[in-house]
């Protein structure tokens, strides 16, 4: 117990590969072998959920440093450790991550049929891979964890994807390779830096926060260092234009595959930048900062607007997804408190919200095995469950207030038109085009007379779908209503963040005491 | 206690919706009976009516300063750098409105039971209208911007719903969505105002956004109001109101929006929801005070779409579509009563016309109701005959609509027109466009009159025409008592309710340009017109051969106005036409053709390059990766040697 407790983020992370290990080694009659691996990749998955959940409830929010510190030399001459650690920002992604991963596996109970082993694998060994990304502190180790995060997404949508999953495959996997290569040859620039400057090899990012480099113009040390990190987190993130793997690669992946890629790969670009680039490199943010921003802005109309015109129903929320991301790259480079912290909760938002969209397409094709919007029609009158629980993930993806997808637009376009008003302005017609793509998108789907004779038997959610998607409707709603629930531990780190990558304004939130107001009135 | 308002109806949305989803909503379900579920929501509501009820005595005997409550119920967004509460306050403008909104709201509720008797899924109908009472409530009591934006959008989303109640109708799930689009792009407004109100005041919370004006201690505020920032604000804030109140450029929706059950045409689109913008407008008198440009504006955009609505109004047949366009027009009024700085005569026009109009709209749905779902008034005709009842509320509520004393409608519209033309910001020319409205009002209401109740039955067989049963008929008569003495509230010189709202909406100098007989001259004049109006069309539609030969002499103008000035065609043509193609050029040449073609381009020029370098290609893994490393220790040699 005590080495749980001192190791809890090895726990955490590990747990799944162990998990998955374990399971190999029980030999299951055939006969019986897929329920039992369904079952156990399940309970595996839920005991990392608590593992994680023990993490939150000893997470200390006051507490501006890394927690829950695990150091060990790994290749100590070259600076290289085994270093986890996690702040207010991390802890969420972390929750994200070990959240959906069983919700992930749920729906995933009838989808698939061929190949379990191999399947459930993977999943679980994509998810050990995911957390090790957020928790490392070693530059090196983050890398490890990133490359080795691709390897079984590329199976998963090579295996069990659509008609052009091999196509989809190698063109997600080439892209974040080739993009994150940069980042790695970077890393040993950083490392040698730290052993001229300081006296020895560190890949630790806290040592490396301290190394000082150059700044002055595009082609100096910082701003190409700067570039060779934003390129590997700009492609997953992804911005434009370097989004189009994307929209290949979610149509074509399983439902779990989408749902993963949407909920975490994509915040993995996020949480980079949150993570590494700023911090290492402030300066070197300034001088692309209006850059990065144009891009986010224009990420987020594009993504509305091409959405707008989709045929394909997972298409559609493919391209919605580059636009939400786009508000969270403009949040983050506004670099006021209130931007910064709407960009983090917009990547727990668009988890939840996309995840959620991308479940119930998943639902829905696995009933029709089709994804055209045209081949639908009046679904509602069939599938009256369904309808409503899209509809409220549909309104969550707009942004209706109460739900956390408000939360997190207002306020980064509230911190943003601090900064740049034009900028945030011009962001928010996402408004009316969000609205725009999803409602048309739902009304041409749900609503009307059913046309199509095969859509007159379709079956409502069965009690297992229920369960993968309460869940996430519970989780619209409560952080809609109660965001302070998240900032609450968020909030430390968040200054943290700010005072290292630089505010750009301090925001003074002016109010009185009601007895002044009442003193006032008299 | 404020808390209670709001939660009773989110209760009854909760158990009649869950009550719904668990039992009633698969296909294979029991017909739901609307009583049991309707008298759950009606009772909701009811209760938020009583404790209203209960607050109004309570303030009337406490002063004028101590009439506001205020309840923090959590802490909503809190962090370093910014601070929303969601709190309720009420004072004396909220009051009214609450009392307005589950008033009407509990009349409309009762009504509903008997309306939607045959409807297949009365529960999901019940928790709808509860949910918006909820949101709407929300929205007068929010104590800052955000959380009256919660139930901005909260009631925004209702009304969508509720429009396409009838989803297998294709049409009513569009008109639901054009309401809701049509609605964000003044949202959209609606935020951005928001931010600069934020970022030049530093606070959301309206309270002290008001101390802070008013006694002048927002840091720069003369900065604010020259450099136009104020302007801008109001403008922005206004932008939503015209989206919300359906004003002119906006207001296309609000026709469309007739397709969703009638007691919801009622509540919704008549008495409560369309008249946030006139609320929102009145709660921030004080920033728009400081602005005359935003309150000209204000007026102009009122005073033109009260005449241009009007217009269109003369030309429907469908009765709906009528009061429809009525609404669009009287909610003109209220703004031009705004934009003239008499914001109590607008809100005292908000209440007259809550009762008249729902009165007008719920009598509408009875006559449809008794017709089967007959919505057309020339296929109408000598109802009196066959709907007593209701012939005799909607008399009423016909009279207060067109201003005849003593009326409701007449004290409140009078009251705007008088101030329209009195006061500083007005002008001789609103006060023209204001008695021209009147004149169309007289016009298209007597004219609907006319032809639904009054001449010969029309339509094929008149022997299944009924009135409506009582649970339907006693609303109606509540709200015609209504209808005829609400107006005694706002009596000109004796006003109870512009007194009323002193703390709120204080009295800013009105310059009295003239006498006291003038005023009396403007208002005989007023009502004048429109017993002229009256006389004239009552004589025109009793024999329809006239009006069809008068139609046949203005055939042309005639065309137009039916079609409502083209104004939808021409949106179409501009706007949504443009973008459609735009996006799909967007998707398929540029991201398709361009984005992505580049991206992959690279790849194929790796490859390519890759072809003059096979003799590389060894099989080996272990040279490859003597290769990477020798790559990545090229590029690192560059960046140590290079730059350093």
């Amino acid at each position: 117990m005590a080495w749980f407790n001192s190791h809890l983020l090895t726990n955490v992370v590990f747990s799944p590969l162990l998990w998955a290990g374990l399971g190999f080694l029980i030999p299951v009659s055939k006969q019986y072998e897929a329920g039992f691996l369904k079952f156990w990749t399940l309970v595996g998955t839920i005991i990392t959920f608590i593992f994680s959940v023990v993490l939150y409830i000893q997470f200390d929010p006051n507490v501006f440093e890394f927690q829950f510190i695990e150091f060990v030399p790994w290749i100590a001459e070259l600076g290289i450790s085994y270093h986890f650690g996690i702040d207010g920002i991390s802890l969420w992604l972390i929750l994200l991550t070990t959240f959906l991963s069983p919700i992930v596996i749920l729906s995933s109970f009838s989808a698939i049929g061929h190949r379990l082993r191999e399947y459930y694998f993977l999943l679980l060994v994509l998810e050990s891979a995911m957390l090790g990304a957020f928790v490392s502190l070693d530059l090196f180790l983050f890398y490890v964890f990133w490359e080795v995060m691709l390897v079984p997404m590329y199976f998963l949508i090579g295996i069990w994807g659509g008609k052009e999953r091999i196509y989809a495959a190698l063109k997600f996997f080439l892209f974040t390779v080739v993009g994150s290569l940069l980042m790695l040859v970077a890393i040993f620039y950083l490392a040698y830096l730290h052993k001229i400057q300081f006296g020895v090899y560190s890949a630790s990012i806290l040592d490396l926060y301290r190394v000082r480099t150059l700044a002055n113009g595009i082609f100096s040390p910082q701003a190409l260092l700067f570039l060779a990190f934003a390129l590997a987190f700009a492609v997953k993130v992804p911005m434009f234009p370097l989004h189009t793997w994307l929209p290949d690669a979610h149509v074509q992946a399983p439902t779990a595959g989408s749902v993963i890629l949407a909920g975490v790969l994509l915040k993995m670009g996020g949480y980079g930048f949150i993570r590494f680039a700023f911090p290492l490199f402030p300066e070197a943010v300034r001088i692309f900062q209006v850059a990065f921003l144009i891009l986010g802005t224009t990420a987020v109309l594009y993504g509305a607007w091409v959405s707008m015109v989709q045929p394909d129903i997972k298409k559609l929320v493919a391209y919605s997804s580059v636009s939400h991301m786009g508000f969270v790259i403009i949040g983050l480079f506004s670099l006021n408190s209130i931007s910064v912290t709407g960009s983090i909760y917009q990547m727990l938002n668009h988890g939840i919200s996309t995840g959620g969209l991308f479940l119930l397409v998943g639902i829905l094709y696995e009933r029709r095995h089709t994804r055209e919007i045209k081949d639908f029609g009046g679904i509602t009158r069939v599938m009256p469950l369904f309808s409503v629980a899209f509809m409220i993930t549909a309104l969550s993806s707009i942004a209706l207030p109460g739900t956390n997808g408000f939360i997190g637009e207002f306020l980064i376009l509230l911190g943003t038109w601090k900064e740049h008003p034009m900028l945030a302005g011009v962001s928010a017609l996402c408004v009316i085009f969000g609205a725009i793509y999803m409602l048309w998108a739902f009304q041409r789907m749900m609503f009307g007379p059913i046309k199509n004779k095969e859509n007159e038997t379709l079956k409502d959610l069965n009690f297992r779908e229920i369960v993968v998607i309460v869940p996430i409707i519970i989780c619209i709603f409560f952080m809609g209503i109660f965001p302070n629930f998240f900032f609450n531990k968020m909030n430390a780190s968040v200054q943290k963040f700010l005072s290292q990558a630089g505010e750009s304004s301090t925001i003074v939130y002016r109010s009185i005491p009601p007895q002044e107001v009442k003193r006032a009135r008299q | 206690m404020l808390g209670l308002i709001i939660g009773f109806p989110l209760l009854g949305f909760l158990v009649n919706g869950i009550w719904y989803l668990v039992f009633q909503s698969s296909p294979s379900a029991k017909k739901a009976n609307s009583v049991v579920t309707g008298l759950i929501s009606t009772l909701a509501i009811s209760v938020s009516l009583a404790i209203s009820l209960w607050l109004f005595y309570k303030f009337s005997l406490v002063s004028e300063s101590s009439r506001v409550i205020e309840q923090k119920i959590f802490s909503w967004i809190q962090f370093s750098g910014l601070q929303v509460d969601f709190i309720l306050r009420l004072d004396a403008l909220s009051l009214i409105f609450c009392l307005v909104i589950s008033g009407v709201g509990a009349l409309i509720h009762l009504y509903s039971i008997g309306y939607m008797a045959h409807d297949k899924t009365p529960g999901k109908f019940f928790a709808y209208l509860n949910l918006f009472c909820f949101a709407m409530l929300i929205l007068v009591l929010g104590g800052s911007l955000p959380v009256l934006f919660l139930g901005w959008e909260g009631v925004g989303l209702c009304s969508y719903l509720l429009i396409g109640y009838w989803y297998e109708d294709y049409e009513k799930a569009i008109a639901g969505k054009k309401a809701f689009v049509v609605n964000r792009i003044g949202d959209f407004g609606f935020l951005l105002g928001m931010f600069l109100i934020f970022t030049s005041f530093g606070t959301l919370d309206f309270e002290f956004l008001r101390l802070s004006v008013i006694q002048g201690n927002a840091p720069n505020l003369p900065h604010l109001i020259e450099s136009g920032t104020v302007t801008a604000i109001c403008l922005l804030l206004f932008l939503g109101c015209t989206g919300k109140s359906a004003q002119i450029p906006l207001y296309v929706w609000l026709p469309d929006a007739m397709a969703g059950p009638t007691p919801v045409s009622a509540l919704i689109h008549a008495a409560t929801m369309v008249t946030s913008g006139i609320y929102l407008v009145a709660r921030m008198n004080f920033l728009f005070l400081l602005s005359p440009t935003a309150m000209q504006i204000v007026a102009v955009t009122g005073g033109l779409t009260a005449v241009f609505a009007g217009t269109i109004a003369v030309a429907q047949t469908d009765i709906k579509k009528i009061l429809a366009y009525s609404t669009v027009s009287q909610l003109g009024y209220m703004f031009l009563g705004c934009g003239v700085g008499a914001f109590s005569a607008g809100v005292f026009h908000v209440v007259t016309h809550a009762f008249f109009k729902a009165l007008l709209f719920l009598g509408a749905g009875s006559v449809i109701h008794g017709m089967h779902e007959e919505q057309n008034i020339l296929k109408m005709g000598n109802l009196r005959k066959h709907m007593p009842k209701t012939y005799l509320v909607f008399l009423v509520a016909w009279l207060a609509i067109c201003g005849i004393p003593p009326f409701s409608g007449f004290f409140s519209k009078d009251e705007i027109l008088w101030k329209t033309f009195s006061s500083h910001g007005g002008s001789i020319w609103l006060w023209v466009l204001g008695v021209l409205g009147a004149i169309l009002t007289a016009f298209y209401m007597t004219r609907l009159f006319v032809l639904t109740f009054l001449g010969d039955y029309r339509g094929s067989n008149d022997n299944k025409i009924h009135d409506s049963p009582s649970v339907m008929i006693v609303p109606l008569q509540i709200l015609a008592v209504f209808s005829l003495l609400g107006g005694l509230i706002g009596i000109p010189h004796f006003s109870w309710i512009e007194h009323w709202l002193l703390p709120v909406i204080p009295h800013h100098e009105i310059e009295d340009l003239s006498s006291h007989s003038l005023e009396w001259i403007l208002m005989g004049v007023s009502v004048l017109v429109a017993v002229v109006g009256i006389v004239f069309i009552f004589r025109f539609y009793r024999n329809l051969n006239r009006a069809n030969e008068l139609k046949q002499k203005f055939s042309r103008l005639y065309e137009i106005i039916q079609h409502k000035w083209f104004i939808d065609e021409i949106y179409e043509f501009l706007l949504v036409k443009p973008i459609h193609a735009f996006s799909k050029n967007l998707w398929l040449e540029m991201d398709v053709g361009i984005v992505d073609r580049l991206m992959v381009g690279f790849g194929k020029f790796s490859q390519w390059s890759g072809q003059g370098l096979r003799v590389l290609h060894t099989g080996v893994v272990q040279i490859y990766l003597v290769f990477v490393l020798l790559g990545a220790f090229l590029a690192l040699g560059y960046l140590i040697y290079g730059m350093v």
